[in-house]
């Protein structure tokens, strides 16, 4: 009795403090010291035209990566699951590309195929369209590194309903379509919020695959997280802190934002 | 009922012309022929894997058969889409849209088919009132029982006012008393509204109460098609003989239980068993005896005063033949084959057959 106590509360403090460290405690700490002289050195920093500028491109990137990854995510989990096609566990094993190679590396690959001296890089520069060192390559980076997360989240919840309510609406008349929005997707709606949030997490503070395909050029090519990079480099932590906390507060709002949509629902 | 209105006017009901379908190397139906006539009911009967869920499912247009015809009212379905069959489907597990209220359960195929609001209103309001769920329009298919949740989807099944209505297994997943209950209903529910209607059972006592014509399958094949009497009194085989009622196997043949005659001494034809236990049921009773030399179990159905008569006790030997006027037929292991190759895992009750207790 008392061990099993004992067990109880130790790994409680356990799972706490190693929160606490790794956490809490960095988080806070970044906290307290971006308001260390007062809130206006903190105003100033926001309203700097770099970090302005910096926040536009990465809710850019982020408005144009994750509407396209949850619409490649969904199709792609009902590819996975609902048809019997060929070559699907090849689709399956395809889809974890981006969470087992490392981020440079997705960056690396893309300034070959799409820099100045890559395959498509010189017809691109031709048409006018520069993508490495511009905006498209960092989108493209972005929707590299967080293609898996809505698959990867909806595929369960899909296997989990299983498709007898689809059957259930074509007996009565509906076609795919209409089945889609009517059953399918209202079925799946919490998986798809949840992969939502993790990819709209991962497109807000992406730095790896960026920092290679940006360029670093500030107030043009610089999203967020190499703002922060950058002004931490300069010594200028105020700066620095400011930007993280940004980070950290659209991201907590995605998750508050899906949570406010559970609980209204429940409560229906 | 406004519903059965709209089938009166119907020719003819199912037919099923030379139907096969193959899973890869699993042939789950051969050659399946079958008529339904037009507001029937009628029960597809047979063990686990014997092809009667892939039948009901080739007529709803779910599976593609691999050769053969389904026509619908004098119409050809072949290769039509589900969507197009207007039929009626009832799953086993109800298939309810859990993010939907009851009404919109119900309203989803008036709705799908674009019918004026009012008349959907109208329609969703005489279903619920058909299935008893007045007054839970509002709630959500969590928020109802399972007996309920098969009501609500009946209801959405016959809310587009279907051609034929087909049922898999609708009370596989209810208890029994309910599952007894619900069947009454359903029953009655068909004398209202006549729709032509085709289950999916592997309970022969659920077929045989509630269906007029009843369809024995076994490995993909139509065994015999006919009423309750028939099947019970002129079983074309060992199988439909063993899986519309109960069975004793003696000297390699099937003959029923109220069939077996035990006498205390050696007769002719007769076969040497040894009485295992003797239960007094008020005025009817049985002897459960082994068999020599296998120890497969076989039961006797007699009056209380042919138990007395005989005054046997457990253990002594006794000598059981078939009465003169008995229906038999040869035990092929048919029916063992079929029930052992069912799940063990199963909780559904399983015809009785000879060698498992009864």
């Amino acid at each position: 009795m008392t061990g099993e106590r004992l067990t109880r509360w130790g790994l409680r403090y356990f799972a706490l403090a190693y929160l606490a460290l790794l956490l809490i405690i960095p988080l806070g700490y970044m906290m307290i010291e971006t308001f260390k002289d007062g809130i206006q050195p903190v105003l100033d920093s926001i309203t700097e035209p770099d970090s302005i500028a910096a926040l536009k491109l990465t809710l850019l990137t982020v408005v144009i990566a994750v509407p396209l990854n949850t619409i490649f995510g969904i199709a792609c989990a009902l590819l996975l699951v609902r048809s019997n096609m060929r070559g699907k566990s090849i689709i399956n094993a395809l889809i974890d590309m981006p969470f087992a190679i490392s981020p440079i590396v997705v960056g690396l690959s893309l300034v070959l195929v799409y820099g100045q001296n890559g395959w498509f890089g010189q017809d691109l520069a031709a048409m006018g369209i520069q993508v490495i060192f511009s905006t498209p390559g960092i989108v493209l980076a972005v929707i590299f590194v967080s293609l898996p997360f809505v698959a990867r989240e909806v595929v369960p919840v899909l296997q989990e309903v299983g498709d007898d309510q689809e059957k259930a609406a074509e007996t009565l008349g509906s076609g795919p379509w209409n089945t889609f929005w009517r059953i399918t997707l209202p079925a799946i709606r919490w998986g798809v919020s949840y992969g939502v949030v993790l990819t709209t997490a991962r497109a807000l503070g992406e730095f790896g695959a960026v920092s290679v395909v940006s360029g670093k050029i500030s107030g043009q090519t610089e999203t967020l997280p190499l703002y922060v990079q950058k002004q931490f480099e300069t010594f200028q932590s105020v700066g620095a802190y400011t930007s993280s906390l940004i980070l950290a507060v659209l991201a907590l709002a995605t998750l508050l934002a899906m949570n406010l949509m559970r609980r209204k629902e429940n409560h229906e | 009922m406004t519903a059965a209105k709209n089938h009166t006017e119907v020719e003819n009901g199912i037919e099923v012309i030379d139907v096969s379908k193959q899973f890869g190397d699993f042939e789950a139906l051969k050659d399946v022929n079958l008529s339904v006539p037009d507001g029937s009911m009628t029960a597809l009967l047979g063990p686990s894997g014997s092809g009667k869920s892939t039948l009901l499912r080739a007529i709803a247009g779910l599976e593609n058969p691999s050769q053969g015809k389904i026509f619908i009212s004098g119409e050809d379905q072949t290769g039509k889409p589900v969507r197009s069959r207007n039929v009626g489907f009832v799953f086993q597990h109800y298939a309810a849209f859990k993010h939907m209220t009851v009404f919109e359960n119900i309203a989803f195929g008036p709705k799908v088919r674009k019918w004026p609001k009012q008349k959907i209103k109208d329609r969703v309001n005489e279903l619920i009132e058909l299935v008893q769920l007045n007054g839970l329009g509002k709630r959500y298919p969590s928020q109802l029982s399972g007996g309920q949740r098969q009501r609500m989807a009946l209801a959405r099944a016959l809310a587009v006012e279907p051609t034929v209505l087909l049922l898999d297994e609708p009370f596989g997943a209810l208890d029994a008393k309910v599952r007894k209950d619900l069947r009454t209903w359903l029953r009655r529910l068909h004398d209202e509204v006549h729709v032509t209607t085709i289950f999916v059972t592997h309970d022969q006592e659920e077929a045989m109460d509630i269906a007029e014509q009843i369809v024995v399958m076994n490995e993909g094949q139509i065994e015999q098609t006919g009423s309750a009497t028939e099947l019970y009194d002129e079983p074309v085989n060992d199988f439909v003989m063993g899986f519309v009622g109960e069975v004793n196997s003696i000297g390699g043949r099937l003959v029923r239980p109220h069939d077996t005659q035990v006498f205390p001494n050696e007769v002719e034809d007769s076969t040497r068993v040894e009485v295992d236990r003797i239960v007094r049921l008020g005025f009817s009773g049985r002897i459960e005896m082994l068999t020599d030399p296998d120890k497969r179990e076989i039961w006797a159905q007699l009056t209380r005063s042919e138990l007395e008569t005989l005054n046997l006790e457990p253990g002594s030997p006794a000598w059981v033949k078939p009465a003169p006027d008995a229906v038999t037929r040869e035990d092929t292991g048919a029916l063992e084959a079929a029930v052992t190759a069912e799940s063990p895992a199963t909780d559904k009750p399983t015809p009785s057959m000879p060698g498992l207790p009864v």
